[in-house]
C-alpha cells in the first residue's frame, strides 16, 4: 500500500517535471489565452444576451468566458505551470548546483574514450609542462581549469559557461514569482469572500451612499483596481469596480478631488493632451497633496497609483430655447438644465421628459468628403508625408438630449450650436434617431441675413396659421394675375387653389401634397400637377413672409436670391419637421461648461514582485540562451594527451570550438 | 614553447583605429543632441540617449559592418536634413530630396532596392552564381541604408510640420513595417555573414518583400505614408524603446520560420544540393529563435511597464497582450522541444513556420480584428 502510493507519487513527479509535461501546459495555456481574446471581455451582460440568445448566454456564462481569464479553470492552468515549473526546479536545483560547482574530475581513462568529441596527440613535452600550457590556452580562451596531478600523469578539468545553468534558476523561478505576483493583484480573496457569502456583488443603479456595506470594500484592502469620474469642483472618495454584471465600491484611503480637467488639441483637430489638476485630502479633511495628472504621467500616493484614463462631461449647465415648432407665432420659451440631468417640460402638445446626455465643446467633422490619396506613383515617390486633409474642421459646440413622451417612449436628438454652412448657405442642425445604433438624420434650419433663426420661425409661424391663409392667398393670386383679372372667377379659383395648397402643406408638409395628387389627379397629369402646386407654394410662402415681416415691423423682404433660398429652405425644413418626431426644437443658447476626469486608481502589491522576477526572467534567458556550458578534459601521460568535451547542448559553435582545441592541443604538444 | 595560438586578446586591444573612430563619431553625435535639443528632453530620454551612446559603439565593435551602416546612414541624413533648410517645401523642389532622399523617396528606393535583392537571390540561388548572391548582400545592405535613412529623415520632417507633431518614426503601422524590414534584413546579414552561406537569403527576402508590399499598398491605397500626430496615449519615452525590441522579437521570429520553410524543403529534397546542410539551417534557426526571443520577453515585460504607467495596470488581458503571451508561449514550447529527444527535426521547422501566423496576427490580425486598449479608440 505504501510502496503504491510512493511509486504514485513519484510517478506524478517525475510527470509534473517533464519536458513534455512543460510543453503541453504551455500550449494549453497559449490556446485557452485566444478565448478572451475573440470573445470581447467584461461587456454588459445584456450585450452578450443580444448576441448569443438565452441558451448560449447561459451555457457561456457557466464557463466563465466573459471573464475567461479570472475563471476557476484558467487559475487552475496557471497552478499547474506554477506547479510544474517548481517542482521541475526542484527536481533539477541539487544536479544542477553540484553541476556549477564541480569539475566532474573523477572521470575515468575509459569514460574519456567513449566521448563523441576526443582527440588525441602524441607528445615531446613533459606532462606537467603540457598541462601548464594547456592550462593557460584554455583559461585564455575563458575556462576555470582545475589541475589534478595523478602519479605519472595529469588530468585537467575545465568548465566553461556555468551561468548557464544558474541561468536555469533564474528564468525558472522567474516564471513563478511572476505568477505569484500577479496572483496578489487578482481578485482571488474577493472570489473566497465571495464564496463564502461575505461579499457580494451590486447589480442595481442606486447612489453611491447607498450601497450597502456586503458591497463595498474597506480602504485597507490590499489590492484593486478601480474608476471613477469626477466632475470639476466635486471630490469623490471611493472608486468603483466593476465585477462580472455589476460593480462594488471600494472606499479610498483619501479624497480625491478635481480642481480641472484639460483637453489641448492639435491644429488638425486630433487630442494632444489629456490633464487634470487633482487635490488630495486626507479622510479628516485636510488637504495633503496637490498634483497634475496626464496620460502617462500617473500620480502615486499612499501606495494607490492614479492615473488618468478617460473624460466625460460633469454636468454642463444648458440654457435653451424652446421653439414649439407646430404653434402659429413665433415666440420661444426658455428652457434650463444640465447633463446627466432630467427637466420636464409641458408643451402644447403634451408633457415631455428632457434626458440630457452629453455636451460636447467640439465637434471634429470631415466637411470635404474622404481625400482619395492619389493613385498617381510619382506622387508618393517624391511625395510628402504632410497630411493633405484640410477638411477637418471643428463645428462648435453641440449637445444630445433624449426626449420622453408621457406614454415613456423616447427619441435620440443631438443639437448644435453653431450654424454650418452647406451647399454655400448657413443652417442650424438637429438630429435625431430612434435607436443608438442608427445614424442620426438632420433637419436644417436656414438663417437669415442676420444670422438668426427668427425669420424661419416666422414664416413657419405664418404658414402654419389657418387664420392668415385668406389674405396670404388674396395677396398671391393679386400678384399673380393682371389687374383685369382681378375680382373674376379666375381670381377665385386662383384663392382656393393657394388656401387648399397652404392648408395640406400644414398639414403634413410636401408628402401631404403628394399624397392629394396621388388620390386626385389622373396619374397623367400628376406631375405637371406638381409643377404647379410647388410654384403656387413657393409664391404663397413669399407672400406669408411679406405678412410676417410686417407683423414684425420689419421692412418687407427683399426680392433676391438669398430671399428665394431663405423661403425654399424653410419649406423643406417645415416638411422635414412632420418627420422630425418632436413637437419642439431646443437651441442651445448658452453653456456653461463643467467637464468630468475619469480616473483609475490602483493598489498593486505585487507589482514589484512581477518586475523583480521580470528581471530575473531578463537574465534568465539570456544565460541560458547565450552562454553555453561547456567542459574540458585534459589526460595527459608521458607522450601522450587525450583531450574529451561535451556540452549538454551540441550546437555547431560546439562543433567549431571541438576543432580550434584539437588543434591548439596538436601545437601545444608539438 | 610560447606559440602563436588564437588566444582572444583583451578586448580593448582588438579594436582598430576605425573602430575608435566610429566611437568617436557616436559620441560627437550623441552629445552634440544632448546640448542641442536637452531641453526639449525629459530624464529618461537624456538616459535613452546616453545609454544609446556606448550601446551603439559595442554593438559596433561587435559587430564591424554596423559601423559603415551607421557612418554612411548619418552622414547621408545629415546632408539631406541641410538640404531642407528648415523648409518642408523644398522636399519637392530640391532634386536631391525629390527623388532620393527626402523621407518617403528613400523608404521607396528601400522598397525597390529590397525587390531588386530578392529577386538577385533566387538567382544566384538557382544558377548557382556566388557574384549574384554577393550582389543580392549589397543590394540588401543597400536597402537597410535608404530605409534607415528614410527614417532618419521622417523624423526630421515630422518636426517641420510642427514642433508639437514630431516624434520617432515607430508610432503607426506604417513606420512599423519600415522598420521590421530593417531590422529583420539587418539580423539576416549578421547571420549570413556568421554562417558564410546566402543561399537562404532567398527565403528571407521573401518575408521582406511581403512587408515591403504590405508598405506600398499600405502608401497608396490608403495614404498611410502621411504623418499623424501622437494621440496622448503614445506619447511616452516607453514607446522609444518598447517598439524596437518588439520588432526584434518578431524579426527573428520571422527569420526562423523562413530558415524553417528552406528546412522543409531540403528534408523532402528540393533545392538540397543548393541549400546549406540541415544541421547548418537548424542552427540559424534555434539563432534566430533564441535572440528573438529573448528580445521579445524584454519588449513585453517593457510593454507591461508602459502600460502600468498609462492605463493603471501591468497586465489588463487586452487582446494584443494576450497574444503577445501567446506568441512568448507558443516559442517558450519550441525552445522547450528542441530540449526533448525526438522532437527535432522536420516538427521544429512546421512549428517555427506556423509560429510565423501566430506572429502575424499578433502583430497585425489583433489590429485588424480584434479590438481593445491598444486600438487607441479612446483616449
Ligand atoms: C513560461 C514558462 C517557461 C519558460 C518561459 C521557460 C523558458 C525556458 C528557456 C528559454 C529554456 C532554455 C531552452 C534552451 O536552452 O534552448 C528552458 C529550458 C528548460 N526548461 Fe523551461 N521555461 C518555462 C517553463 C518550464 C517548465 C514548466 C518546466 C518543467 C516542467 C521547464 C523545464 C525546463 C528545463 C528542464 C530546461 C532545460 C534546462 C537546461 O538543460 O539547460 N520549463 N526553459
Amino acid at each position: 500500500m505504501n510502496t503504491v502510493s510512493h511509486s504514485f507519487g513519484k510517478s506524478v513527479f517525475e510527470l509534473m517535471s517533464s519536458m513534455r509535461f512543460a510543453i503541453s501546459l504551455l500550449s494549453i495555456l497559449a490556446v485557452a489565452s485566444i478565448i478572451g481574446t475573440v470573445l470581447k471581455q467584461a461587456e454588459p451582460y445584456n450585450n452578450y444576451l443580444i448576441q448569443l440568445g438565452p441558451f448560449w448566454f447561459e451555457v457561456y456564462e457557466k464557463l466563465g468566458l466573459y471573464d475567461v481569464y479570472h475563471t476557476v479553470w484558467f487559475l487552475a492552468i496557471l497552478t499547474f505551470l506554477v506547479a510544474s515549473t517548481s517542482v521541475c526546479i526542484t527536481r533539477n536545483a541539487p544536479n544542477f548546483a553540484r553541476e556549477m560547482k564541480g569539475f566532474r574530475e573523477h572521470v575515468t581513462e575509459q569514460s574519456l574514450n567513449a566521448f563523441k568529441h576526443k582527440h588525441e596527440a602524441e607528445t615531446t613535452h613533459t606532462p606537467e609542462a603540457l598541462a601548464a600550457s594547456a592550462q593557460r590556452y584554455l583559461e585564455g580562451q575563458g575556462y576555470k581549469v582545475k589541475n589534478l596531478p595523478r602519479e605519472a600523469s595529469v588530468l585537467l578539468a575545465a568548465k566553461a559557461g556555468s551561468w548557464n545553468r544558474l541561468g536555469y534558476f533564474l528564468a525558472h523561478s522567474a516564471i513563478v514569482m511572476i505568477c505569484v505576483g500577479g496572483l496578489m493583484d487578482g481578485n482571488l480573496i474577493f472570489k473566497v469572500q465571495q464564496l463564502l457569502g461575505y461579499k457580494k456583488i451590486e447589480t442595481r443603479d442606486i447612489p453611491q451612499s447607498q450601497v450597502p456595506a456586503i458591497s463595498r470594500l474597506k480602504p485597507s484592502n490590499l489590492s484593486f483596481r478601480g474608476s471613477v469620474q469626477i466632475p470639476e469642483g466635486s471630490s469623490a472618495d471611493v472608486a468603483f469596480l466593476n465585477v462580472a454584471d455589476g460593480y462594488l465600491v471600494q472606499e479610498l484611503p483619501f479624497t480625491v478631488g478635481l480642481k480641472q480637467f484639460r483637453i489641448e488639441h492639435y491644429t488638425t483637430g486630433q487630442p494632444k493632451s489629456f490633464e487634470s489638476d487633482i487635490e488630495l485630502f486626507d479622510l479628516a479633511g485636510k488637504k495633503v497633496r496637490e498634483a497634475t495628472i496626464a496620460v502617462n504621467h500617473p500620480l502615486i500616493h499612499d501606495g494607490v497609483a492614479i492615473y488618468q484614463a478617460s473624460f466625460a462631461d460633469g454636468g454642463t449647465h444648458l440654457t435653451l430655447r424652446g421653439w414649439n415648432l407646430f404653434s402659429p407665432t413665433a415666440e420661444y420659451f426658455d428652457v434650463t438644465g444640465s447633463v446627466h440631468q432630467n427637466t420636464e417640460l409641458t408643451s402644447v402638445a403634451g408633457k415631455y421628459t428632457i434626458e440630457f446626455i452629453d455636451f460636447r465643446p467640439f465637434n471634429i467633422e470631415n466637411m470635404g468628403g474622404d481625400v482619395q490619396p492619389s493613385g498617381d506613383t510619382m506622387s508618393v515617390l517624391g511625395g510628402s508625408p504632410v497630411s493633405e486633409n484640410k477638411h477637418l474642421r471643428n463645428v462648435g459646440p453641440s449637445f444630445q438630449y433624449k426626449l420622453r413622451d408621457a406614454r415613456g417612449q423616447a427619441l435620440e436628438f443631438s443639437n448644435y450650436m453653431l450654424p454650418l454652412e452647406l451647399d454655400g448657405r448657413w443652417y442650424l442642425m438637429s438630429g435625431v434617431r430612434e435607436t443608438p445604433n442608427d445614424a442620426f438624420r438632420y433637419m436644417r434650419m436656414p438663417l437669415d441675413a442676420g444670422g438668426d433663426i427668427d425669420s424661419f420661425m416666422r414664416l413657419r409661424g405664418v404658414l402654419l396659421n389657418a387664420a392668415l391663409r385668406p389674405e396670404i392667398a388674396a395677396r398671391f393670386a393679386r400678384q399673380a394675375l393682371p389687374e383685369n383679372a382681378w375680382n373674376t372667377e379666375i381670381e377665385a379659383k386662383l384663392k382656393f387653389s393657394a388656401t387648399q395648397v397652404l392648408a395640406l402643406f400644414a398639414e403634413g408638409g410636401f408628402q401631404s401634397l403628394g399624397k392629394f395628387i396621388e388620390d386626385k389627379v389622373p396619374a397623367a397629369e400628376g406631375e405637371k400637377a406638381a409643377g404647379t402646386y410647388l410654384r403656387i407654394l413657393e409664391l404663397t410662402a413669399f407672400e406669408a413672409l411679406q405678412i410676417a415681416n410686417r407683423q414684425n415691423g420689419l421692412p418687407p423682404p427683399k426680392i433676391d436670391d438669398a430671399t428665394g433660398w431663405l423661403v425654399r429652405d424653410t419649406l423643406n425644413s417645415m416638411s422635414d419637421m412632420f418627420v422630425y418626431g418632436a413637437p419642439v426644437y431646443l437651441q442651445l443658447a448658452q453653456y456653461d461648461e463643467v467637464k468630468a476626469s475619469g480616473l483609475q486608481l490602483t493598489r498593486s502589491p505585487g507589482q514589484n514582485v512581477v518586475y523583480f522576477g521580470s528581471l530575473l526572467l531578463t537574465l534568465g534567458v539570456f544565460f541560458m540562451l547565450f552562454v553555453r556550458e561547456r567542459r574540458v578534459w585534459l589526460r595527459i601521460k608521458p607522450g601522450h594527451a587525450l583531450l574529451a568535451m561535451s556540452s549538454a547542448k551540441h550546437t555547431i559553435d560546439f562543433e567549431k570550438e571541438f576543432t580550434l582545441h584539437a588543434q591548439a592541443l596538436d601545437t601545444l604538444a608539438k | 614553447m610560447e606559440l602563436a595560438l588564437n588566444q582572444p586578446a583583451p578586448l580593448l586591444k582588438r579594436l582598430s583605429w576605425f573602430d575608435w573612430l566610429f566611437s568617436a563619431i557616436v559620441a560627437a553625435g550623441g552629445f552634440y543632441a544632448l546640448s542641442r535639443f536637452g531641453e526639449y528632453m525629459d530624464i529618461y530620454e537624456k538616459g535613452i540617449l546616453l545609454a544609446a551612446i556606448p550601446a551603439i559603439s559595442v554593438f559596433g565593435w561587435f559587430w564591424k559592418p554596423f559601423r559603415v551602416l551607421f557612418i554612411v546612414v548619418g552622414a547621408i541624413s545629415l546632408f539631406s536634413i541641410i538640404q531642407y533648410q528648415g523648409s518642408l517645401a523644398r522636399m519637392e523642389q530640391v532634386f536631391f530630396l525629390k527623388y532620393l532622399i527626402s523621407s518617403q523617396a528613400s523608404i521607396m528606393w528601400m522598397c525597390a532596392l529590397f525587390g531588386l535583392a530578392t529577386l538577385a537571390y533566387w538567382v544566384g540561388l538557382l544558377a548557382r552564381s556566388e557574384f549574384t548572391l554577393k550582389t543580392a548582400s549589397a543590394l540588401t545592405w543597400s536597402a537597410v541604408a535608404m530605409g534607415f535613412i528614410g527614417l532618419m529623415v521622417r523624423w526630421y520632417e515630422s518636426y517641420l510640420i510642427g514642433t508639437d507633431v514630431g516624434h520617432i518614426p515607430v508610432s503607426n503601422l506604417y513606420e512599423v513595417f519600415v522598420l521590421f524590414s530593417l531590422i529583420t534584413a539587418m539580423m539576416y546579414l549578421y547571420y549570413e555573414a556568421r554562417y558564410q552561406t546566402r543561399q537562404m537569403g532567398a527565403f528571407v527576402l521573401l518575408v521582406i518583400s511581403a512587408a515591403v508590399g504590405f508598405i506600398l499598398w499600405y502608401t497608396f491605397d490608403r495614404g498611410a505614408h502621411e504623418i499623424q500626430p501622437l494621440v496622448p496615449a503614445l506619447k511616452s519615452w516607453w514607446m522609444k524603446i518598447h517598439v524596437p525590441a518588439n520588432f526584434i522579437g518578431y524579426g527573428g521570429f520571422s527569420i526562423a520560420a523562413m530558415l524553417g520553410v528552406g528546412y522543409l524543403l531540403v528534408d523532402r529534397g528540393i533545392l538540397a544540393s543548393r541549400l546549406p546542410k540541415p544541421e547548418v539551417i537548424d542552427d540559424m534557426m534555434y539563432k534566430s529563435i533564441a535572440i528573438g526571443f529573448l528580445f521579445f520577453t524584454i519588449a513585453t515585460i517593457l510593454g507591461a511597464m508602459w502600460a502600468a504607467e498609462a492605463w493603471g495596470g501591468y497586465w489588463s488581458w487586452d487582446p494584443k497582450e494576450t497574444w503577445a503571451l501567446i506568441v512568448w508561449l507558443n516559442y517558450a514550447a519550441w525552445l522547450h522541444i528542441r530540449l526533448v529527444k525526438g522532437l527535432r527535426g522536420p516538427m521544429l521547422a512546421w512549428w517555427a513556420v506556423i509560429g510565423l501566423f501566430v506572429t502575424t496576427f499578433a502583430f497585425l490580425g489583433v489590429n485588424m480584428f480584434l479590438s481593445g486598449l491598444h486600438s487607441y479608440g479612446t483616449l
